[in-house]
This record gives C-alpha cells, sequence and structure tokens, in this order.
C-alpha cells in the first residue's frame, strides 16, 4: 500500500477528428457550427492520460482514479458511454461549455474547485494527470493552471512515460526538442502530468467495467455542477477557416524514374 | 503599454541562448522600436555572461537568473525564476518562446502574477498604442483566429520558426542579476533519452520532412510484406537528403497490434491530430491516405508532394502540390539512387 496514489485525470470532450469544423460567431462569441450535434470523443491525448492511469493504480494496489471532465451534460454522457468501457474510474463531471474558444484560466478555475471538493480525495498522494495540450484550445496551459492552484509546483509536460518506484519516488520521460526525452526523477506525489501519447494502446471495450462504472456514472451526472466560465477579458477579432486551398497536379502517367528525376531536382531547389 | 518583457533561456550547454529565444527578442524589438517604449530581456542560464553579450546590442535592460539551479529545465526552480523577472521587470506584455522549457512553467507564473496567457502565437500585430493582436490556431490548426486582451499582465508565448533570430553584434553587456527564492527542489534531471535506436531521425531544422504512412508495411504487388526493404528504403531517403521523418499515426500503432513495424519510428515521429505540427520548407508524403486527422500537422509545410497508389487519396483533394500515383518502393529506390551519385561526383 505504500505507494498507493490518488489520480484525477482532467480529460475534456472534442468533435471527433473526422469531422469537418466550421467556425461561426453567435452571441456569446465563437463556437463551431453544429457544436451540440458534432460526434464527440474524449480529448485524445487526456485519453492517453486515462488509460496510463488506470495501468498505474492497477500496478499499485489501493489506488484510486477519478476523471474529472468539464462539458454539456448531454455531450458527455454520449462519450462516457464509450470510455466508461475501457477502464474503471469514479467520473467527477461539471456541466459547461463546450470548444477551444472559452479562455483557459477560467476553465483550470472550474476544474481546480471541483478537485478540490473531490470526497476522500488525498491530496499529499495526488497525480494530476491529463493531456498536455487540448484537440480544442491546445494551448497546453489548463494543467499547469489547475496544478498551480492545487499548490502543486512538480509538474511535467509531454509526458510519455512514468515509473513508480518502491520509494516513493518516480521517474518521468517528458518530450523535449529535437525527438529527446528529457529524463527527471521526483521525490513523489502530489506532481502534474500532462500526457502526450505514452506507451499504451487503448483498452479494449470491456462491458463488465463499463456496467460498474455506468452504476456511478448516471447518478453523478445527474448531480453535475453546472457552471459559466469568464471571458477574462479575451476578445476574438475573427475566427475562420485557413483560406489556402491547393491546385493540386495529379501525376498519373510518368515511370518511377521519371518520377524520381523530378522528384531530385524539387529536393535540391532553393 | 508600458514595457514589455522577453524571456529567453540557454540551451543544453548551460550558456548558449537557444534559437527559439532569439526569435522571440526578434519579435519584442519589433514592438518596441514601432512604439518607443522600453525592453526588458529576462535570461534564465546556468551562466548567463555569454547570452548577455549575445544581447548586449539590442539596447534592452538585462536580468538574469542564473546559477547551478537553472542549468536543469525543471518546474519549480524555472517558475521561481521565472516570476523573479517578472516581478522585477513589471512589464504589462511578457513574450517568450514556446520551447519545452518555458512551456512548462509560463501558466504557472501568469496565475503567480494574476495575468493570463495565450500560447502557440504565429503572428503579432499592433493596433494603436495599446493594443496587440494575436494570430494562433485552435483545433489543431484546423482554424485559424485572431484574439487580443486588455488584462494585463498578458504572458504570450511565440510558435518557433515565426520570427527571424535576433543576431546582434557581441558587446560588454551589463547584467542586473536577480535574487531567486528556490522553494525546496524535489525533482532531479538526470538526462535526455532519444527515444530510437540508431540514428535519430526527427531533425527539427532538416529543410525538408519525409512522412511514411502504413502503405510501407502492407503486402505489396507480390502479395508479400516488405517492411524491411521499406526501412532500409526510408533510412536511405533521410541519410542522403537529411531530411527529417514524420509518421501518420496509423503506422507509428502498429506496434502496438503486433503488425509489421519500422523499428526506428516511435510516437515521436507522429504528425497531426495527436503528433506534432512540425515546420520545414518541404515536405514529401509517401503511402499515406492524406486524411483531414494527419494533415492537419502539415499546416506549417508550404510546399507538399506526395507518393500514393491511391488516384483519390486525400492529398490530390487539395492538400499536396503534386500528387505521384506511383509505386514508392520503386520511386524512393530511383530517388536514393540518383542522390547517392549526384552526392559521389
Amino acid at each position: 500500500m505504500t505507494n498507493a496514489v490518488h489520480i484525477v485525470v482532467c480529460a475534456g470532450i472534442v468533435p471527433d477528428p473526422l469531422q469537418t469544423l466550421e467556425p461561426i460567431t453567435g452571441p456569446n462569441g465563437p463556437g463551431l457550427k453544429n457544436e451540440m450535434v458534432l460526434p464527440a470523443v474524449l480529448d485524445p491525448w487526456a485519453a492517453s492520460a486515462l488509460y496510463e492511469a488506470a495501468a498505474l493504480a492497477a500496478k499499485n494496489p489501493g489506488s484510486k482514479l477519478w476523471l474529472v471532465s468539464l462539458g454539456p451534460k448531454a455531450k458527455l454522457q454520449q462519450v462516457m458511454m464509450t470510455i466508461a468501457q475501457k477502464v474503471a474510474f469514479e467520473l467527477v463531471p461539471i456541466d459547461g461549455p463546450i470548444g477551444g474558444f472559452p479562455d483557459a484560466t477560467a476553465t483550470a478555475a472550474v476544474l481546480a474547485e471541483a478537485i478540490a471538493a473531490i470526497p476522500g480525495l488525498d491530496r499529499a498522494r495526488l497525480l494530476l494527470f491529463g493531456g498536455w495540450e487540448s484537440a480544442t484550445r491546445g494551448a497546453g496551459v489548463t494543467l499547469q493552471l489547475v496544478g498551480e492552484r492545487l499548490g502543486i509546483t512538480d509538474q511535467f509536460q509531454g509526458v510519455d512515460q512514468i515509473e513508480l518506484r518502491d520509494d516513493g519516488s518516480f521517474e518521468v520521460l517528458e518530450r523535449v526538442e529535437g525527438g529527446k526525452h528529457q529524463v527527471s526523477v521526483c521525490a513523489g506525489t502530489p506532481a502534474v502530468l500532462g500526457w502526450a501519447t505514452g506507451n499504451l494502446a487503448e483498452p479494449r471495450n470491456n462491458p463488465q467495467i463499463g456496467m460498474a462504472n455506468m452504476r456511478t456514472i448516471m447518478p453523478a451526472l445527474a448531480k453535475a455542477k453546472k457552471v459559466a466560465l469568464e471571458a477574462n477579458s479575451l476578445r476574438y477579432v475573427s475566427v475562420a477557416l485557413p483560406r489556402q486551398q491547393r491546385t493540386t497536379r495529379v501525376v498519373k502517367d510518368l515511370t518511377p524514374d521519371e518520377i524520381a528525376h523530378e522528384l531530385v531536382e524539387w529536393i535540391g531547389a532553393e | 503599454m508600458k514595457s514589455i518583457l522577453v524571456l529567453t533561456h540557454a540551451d543544453e550547454t548551460g550558456s548558449t541562448l537557444t534559437r527559439a529565444s532569439l526569435e522571440a527578442v526578434t519579435a519584442a524589438l519589433e514592438i518596441t522600436t514601432r512604439l518607443s517604449i522600453p525592453l526588458t530581456i529576462g535570461i534564465v542560464a546556468a551562466d548567463a555572461s555569454a547570452a548577455a553579450t549575445a544581447l548586449a546590442s539590442t539596447g534592452a535592460r538585462l536580468l538574469a537568473a542564473s546559477g547551478e539551479a537553472f542549468a536543469q529545465a525543471r518546474y519549480s526552480s524555472d517558475a521561481a525564476a521565472v516570476e523573479a523577472l517578472c516581478r522585477t521587470a513589471e512589464a504589462t506584455i511578457v513574450l517568450a518562446p514556446s520551447s519545452s522549457r518555458f512551456a512548462r512553467v509560463a501558466a504557472g507564473v501568469a496565475h503567480r502574477l494574476g495575468g493570463f496567457i495565450d500560447t502557440h502565437i504565429t503572428a503579432l500585430a499592433l493596433q494603436g498604442a495599446d493594443t496587440i493582436e494575436a494570430t494562433r490556431w485552435f483545433y489543431r490548426q484546423r482554424v485559424e483566429a485572431v484574439l487580443s486582451r486588455d488584462a494585463r499582465p498578458w504572458f504570450l508565448l511565440l510558435d518557433t520558426g515565426t520570427n527571424m533570430a535576433f543576431a546582434g553584434y557581441a558587446s560588454t553587456p551589463q547584467v542586473e542579476q536577480i535574487s531567486v527564492d528556490l522553494p525546496a527542489l524535489r525533482t532531479t534531471v538526470s538526462g535526455f533519452r532519444a527515444p530510437s535506436q540508431g540514428t535519430q531521425t526527427i531533425r527539427p531544422d532538416a529543410r525538408m520532412l519525409l512522412v511514411a504512412g502504413a502503405g510501407w508495411t502492407k503486402k505489396q504487388a507480390d502479395g508479400q510484406i516488405h517492411a524491411a526493404e521499406a526501412g532500409e528504403l526510408i533510412l536511405g531517403f533521410l541519410q542522403t537528403t537529411g531530411a527529417s521523418l514524420g509518421s501518420s499515426k496509423s503506422l507509428v500503432d502498429q506496434g502496438g497490434d503486433g503488425q509489421p513495424v519500422l523499428p526506428f519510428l516511435t510516437h515521436l515521429n507522429q504528425i497531426g491530430q495527436t503528433g506534432s505540427t512540425p515546420r520545414h520548407a518541404k515536405g514529401l508524403s509517401t503511402c499515406c491516405h492524406g486524411e483531414e486527422p494527419h494533415v492537419v500537422g502539415w499546416r506549417f509545410i508550404a510546399d507538399r508532394r506526395a507518393i500514393s497508389l491511391d488516384p483519390n487519396c486525400g492529398w490530390t483533394r487539395g492538400k499536396a502540390d503534386v500528387v505521384y500515383i506511383a509505386d514508392a518502393f520503386q520511386v524512393i529506390s530511383k530517388v536514393n539512387a540518383l542522390l547517392e551519385q549526384s552526392n559521389a561526383s
């Protein structure tokens, strides 16, 4: 039990990456057209964090895992139907806005408040997990801000691996420039880890885990606190799709030799 | 706008400024010159003297948080250093590079100072004397927005490759050494680890990106898989061109599914929705469908070509400049031969 940890994973929900996105501006600022009906998934890097958290909890008996997620209640329920079948967790839902345009500082304030209020959470044993960037705002700041609000000053971003040691310390591999990992050793919890892809494949659906999770998820969703996010003076001047559309030359009638010559010339051109 | 602070840091040597830091200096100088306001440059390094010498010709006030504690890039010490620099400078706008080192701490420091932060800024524009407008991407480079804030201090992290690196003349600097109250340091950086064995295939400074898709490890015309040959061709291309290697998610994920893999590929090579968005002048895609979740990672690659057997692949729909409908095995083999011949002569 010496290495039992309390892991809180912060994970938002995002439009399925295969969906076409069209920005629109409404009375409350920018958003996506038909945002509420776009199929949604758990944020991919945050999903990596969830799977890594579940694996870590399984390896360290006595550990606990919570998933904190902010989004419209109906969308959260839709995504949880899938995620709940992957790994066992306790959901802490927050009923609030969806999308990448709200201010990260406001989002972090809401998340930190929800985490601080989790019954039974031992903050001395806390590992705060999440994606290092979201697939919506992609700022890479929310988790850091939540950590600061919770007073955690050992933080790691772009994490691909954590190895918990018997003495409670752990080694972390963080992505840095040049395709390398920085290797750090932290004396112990609490800490913040913003995950990149990690090393685990997506777990297969397990209906038994799903049924067990849903027993607590549905009541939690029913009681989800509704929140509004402060703008914090953030003002959007414009929000648009990129204009660049290429005129593609499709080459079907050249031999591999001719293509190779054309490519070599292209590679050498300034 | 009263003043601007630009934060810089040393590279792994502990004394030389990173290119990303010098790019941020250029961006800051453009604004301060136009508005005739003072510039302060903060340096975080084990030894700030070389960095200060390189920056002296900016004419900026130079502040340094230096010492052994700052030889390592870790949250607790870096956040304390950046906080001390910001408090001393009292700047309303803080610019910094989106490096792994500052991206790890800048938001935390903004919170400590009661400020706000926006990251991955690709352009800055001035509107009058008080308003900065910042351009950044949302939804993994699929939506572009221009935003502004009135609240201060406002931290802006600039993406690398969006400005020229500052290159002044070396002169004797006047540096103010800033005292930093360090918290108890519980984290030690023990070094760096290259994820792949052998040659490093990720080269951020390369002019060219080669992307390998899952097609390289699928059955070829003879009904067989030729993963070993694929690996040799790809590494041969990287060797002769000096290109950086990217990959689609599907090819990297194959390792976890027990399918044939290219042993030198890791998740770090992955480009797109759940990978990186590198900056190279040219990109060549091979054996990749060019679906949107992958192509969003090509946003900052201007000149794009693709080799694909599928004439209806995503690249043909306005995502590449030229698409060759051909067998990448044959084409890359001949390209490698031509380049080797050219290099030898």
